[in-house]
């Protein structure tokens, strides 16, 4: 049978071209790689190489020929043994299926509507009524690593200063002791590197936690946290998973600029593939970490240094996590839904007893997870209260509050008494001055003058 | 102290390659010269199927270069792993994987790799212990770095084996892993295919010493060795060196490939760069399956219709796995949803 040569697709994108020159003729005998002709582009001239071997039997588009479409025949070749008696049973025109790189066709009639792009929804939280013990967010933060590392010998700490130093604000403090320095890893200061070597172990199976001294630095790293973490199980076709943590302090410090203050929360949730977490409490601190330790999927774990040293009540045993994905109403109200996250939660509870003494009984909701988001717990909240102020520490813009303004204009818009109103960081770089930068953050007095705007209570 | 080893064992082995009996069996280089040829017929294969449309995207084929991946194939162990940047197919076959399911993956079917949701760039088997299929340019490095610190942590008698460009040795993430491959004495071997260009840009004109890549491990007590990437048996030779050093715990090994690439960068690629002529110098003088067809016809290890019984089986996979991708249905919608999360 003869072999007819079609002109091709040349890049993703075209669908014809011109046929500029012949480079071999009728009659010519070509090998695979031979270059045929030379063709013409909208970008450039490309060369037509032959894939199969044979005789040119005949050229069907001459050269010099203009819009000539992807995939149609351009000359027929002969095989051994052939002659050129057998072309007549070639096709001579373009076959139909011509389009190059199959068109995307608009999905909506096809693909499943609603889709659930998020995780699954969390477990129920259970409740805790065992004993507690008082500890700070650090040293529930070792407590869940060294309980996990217990627990599983594919578990492992790295980062820079983690081990001999005992963590650059000592989180990490007496890992090395207890697990030695296969499991607990000091890396030179290489995010970029030890970040992708993270994943690389995460894929072959193992657990890494890895501890960015802060997360400013992971913007070093960040192609490897979203494409070589997050992509690949889809990219596999979920064949390979990165169970990996990615833990350290987010957000602002005190007093380091702009180059060490800045919140990540909103770059990460933006990702497909990640779950985000950044807890408040050393309890929902200890349980999350223990949580997104065991979770088969690359988790961003936010901390903040200025939470490090605070201490709250802690559920005194080592099996007890809290769900990925679950808020937690931190102070129920009926008169408004404040929600916040990290460090934001404390101002929050700190603006509602300033709103109670003004007569307005504010609920506030610690988000805890801000992907997969908790919008049913968010979503009832509203419905309670009819008026919603959402409080982050980073920048408004495209921010945590934008999405969670989203989900209650999207499932609650009918019970909405106000507009949303948002808190966040004022849009510029974080000044060092003391007093600039404290005009930089939100404050619980941002908190309550929003809460009384919704509430029409100016 | 490596340099000068490594520059005499290059001497040499070019001789020895000319001269001294080979040291293959009849089966291995008939194994070896079947591999080449199935990766030179798919990649034709390939590249004839996106010029008719049928795969999409950006599509790099690794025609010229397939003594490379076979070579270091024929060295590894069992429990080695491999992974490369987004010129993967040849490495993909060569680790066994199936030509149908690679096929279907670059036409975007339900019966790829990746069940169409990853692409040429993207597949992996943990099967065959390929872990990828990398898009991002040196990003393989780091991430076959922690591959070798992996198998150094589960105490396995493995090493990792990561491809990589010229081009790509350039990038920061490279070094940020030789460094701590060495520090901690890591079983990684990095097989640095030089092909000449990253993208349209030579290697002159892009890299400082660029005539000794396999020296870029030398501040950190890397050993690197250049190898003539065209020569199979060369190749498989200076790998068995390199993963022995890093499987007996003397930590990483740089291997320079000397190779060329007959096609674009990608398939848009108009290669305005070079000559025609430099394109068929090396075709001509130094092909890899030319060498090794020459050479097992000139030791009578096979006679020429043996060689065309081989080259009709090899057209036949490739044939079949052209048509299984073109007859493998799409995915379902419904895969759109699906493994974003475990």
């Amino acid at each position: 049978m003869p072999i007819d040569i079609l002109m091709p697709a040349l890049s993703p994108t075209m669908t014809e071209g011109k046929l500029a020159k012949w480079l071999k003729q009728e009659g010519d005998e070509v090998t695979s790689g031979d270059i045929l002709a030379e063709i013409e582009t909208d970008k450039a001239t490309m060369e037509v190489e032959a894939v199969d071997e044979g005789v040119i039997g005949k050229i069907m588009v001459a050269e010099g020929t203009e819009e000539v479409p992807v995939n149609q025949v351009i000359a027929v070749l002969l095989e051994d043994g052939e002659d050129a008696s057998a072309i007549s049973a070639a096709p001579a025109a373009a076959p139909a299926a011509a389009a190059p790189a199959p068109a995307v066709e608009a999905p909506a009639a096809a693909a499943p509507a609603g889709a659930p792009p998020m995780a699954a929804p969390a477990p129920a939280e259970p409740e805790w009524t065992g004993a507690t013990i008082t500890q700070t967010v650090r040293e529930a933060l070792r407590d869940a690593m060294a309980e996990e590392m217990r627990a599983n010998e594919r578990v492992f700490l790295m980062g820079e200063e983690v081990a001999e130093y005992q963590g650059a604000y000592k989180v990490s403090q007496g890992l090395l002791d207890e697990f030695g320095a296969k499991r607990v890893v000091d890396t030179p200061i290489t995010e970029h590197g030890f970040a992708g070597l993270g994943v690389g172990a995460a894929m072959y199976g193992l657990k890494p936690i890895v501890e960015f001294m802060t997360f400013n630095f992971a913007m070093q790293a960040i192609d490897h946290i979203i494409n070589s973490a997050a992509k690949t199980h889809y990219m596999s076709g979920g064949q390979i998973t990165s169970p990996i943590v990615f833990r350290g302090p987010n957000g602002a410090a005190a007093r380091v600029a702009a180059q060490h203050s800045q919140c990540y929360a909103s770059w990460y949730s933006h990702i497909p593939g990640l779950k985000v977490v950044s807890p408040y409490s050393a309890a929902d601190a200890k349980g999350l970490l223990k949580s997104a330790i065991r979770d088969d999927n690359p988790v961003i774990f936010l901390e903040n240094e200025i939470l490090y040293g605070q201490s709250f009540d802690v559920p005194d045993s080592p099996d007890w996590t809290v769900p990925i994905g679950k808020a937690k109403v931190v102070r129920p109200g009926k008169d408004v839904t404040i929600t916040a996250f990290s460090i934001m939660v404390g101002k929050a509870l700190e603006a509602a007893e300033q709103l109670a003494a003004d007569g307005i009984d504010a609920e506030v909701i610690d988000l805890r997870s801000l992907r997969p988001l908790d919008s049913e717990t968010i979503v009832a909240s509203v419905q309670k209260t009819n008026r919603l102020v959402t409080c982050e520490e980073g920048w408004g813009y495209s921010g945590i509050g934008s999405e969670v303004a989203s989900v209650v204009m999207e499932q609650a818009f009918d019970w909405l008494d106000a507009p949303v109103k948002r808190i966040y960081g004022v849009d510029v770089p974080m000044p060092y001055a003391a007093n600039l930068e404290v005009l930089a953050l939100p404050q619980a007095s941002h908190i309550v003058d929003g809460a009384k705007e919704v509430c029409y209570r100016g | 102290m490596a340099s000068s080893k490594a520059a005499a064992s290059r001497a040499g082995s070019k001789r020895k390659a000319a001269a001294a009996p080979i040291k293959a069996s009849v089966e291995e280089l008939q194994k070896y010269y079947r591999d080449m040829l199935l990766i030179r017929r798919f990649e034709e294969k390939a590249g004839q199927m996106y010029g008719m449309g049928l795969i999409g995207g950006f599509c790099h084929l690794y025609i010229g270069q397939e003594a490379v991946v076979v070579g270091v194939q024929a060295a590894m162990g069992p429990l080695d792993t491999v992974l490369t940047s987004y010129r993967d197919h040849a490495h993909m076959l060569a680790c066994g994987m199936d030509p149908k399911g690679v096929m279907a993956e670059l036409t975007g079917r339900s019966g790829g790799y990746s069940k169409g949701k990853g692409g040429s760039m993207h597949m992996f088997s943990h099967e065959e212990r390929f872990y990828g299929g990398h898009g991002i340019v040196a990003a393989q490095v780091p991430i076959g770095t922690g591959l070798a610190f992996a198998h150094r942590y589960l105490e396995e008698d493995a090493v990792s084996v990561t491809y990589l460009g010229d081009g790509a040795l350039n990038q920061g993430q490279v070094y940020e892993s030789f460094n701590m491959s060495a520090l901690w004495s890591l079983p990684a071997v990095y097989v640095i295919e030089n092909n000449k260009y990253g993208m349209g840009t030579s290697i002159e004109r892009s890299s400082a010493k660029s005539t000794e890549l396999y020296h870029r491990g030398q501040a950190y007590g890397i050993p690197g060795i250049q190898v003539d990437g065209m020569d199979v048996l060369a190749v498989r030779e200076a790998a068995e060196k390199a993963l022995g050093h890093a499987r007996s715990g003397k930590g990483p090994f740089i291997m320079e490939m000397m190779t060329y690439r007959y096609r674009g960068h990608s398939m848009s690629d108009p290669a305005k760069y070079r000559s025609k002529e430099e394109v068929q110098k090396v075709r001509q003088e130094r092909d890899p399956i030319e060498r090794l067809r020459g050479i097992m016809i000139e030791r009578k290890v096979m006679d020429e219709d043996h060689l065309k019984a081989l080259d009709k089986e090899v057209k036949a996979i490739v044939s079949e796995a052209a048509d299984f991708a073109q007859t493998s249905p799409e995915p379902d919608p419904a895969e759109l949803y699906t493994e974003v999360y475990v």
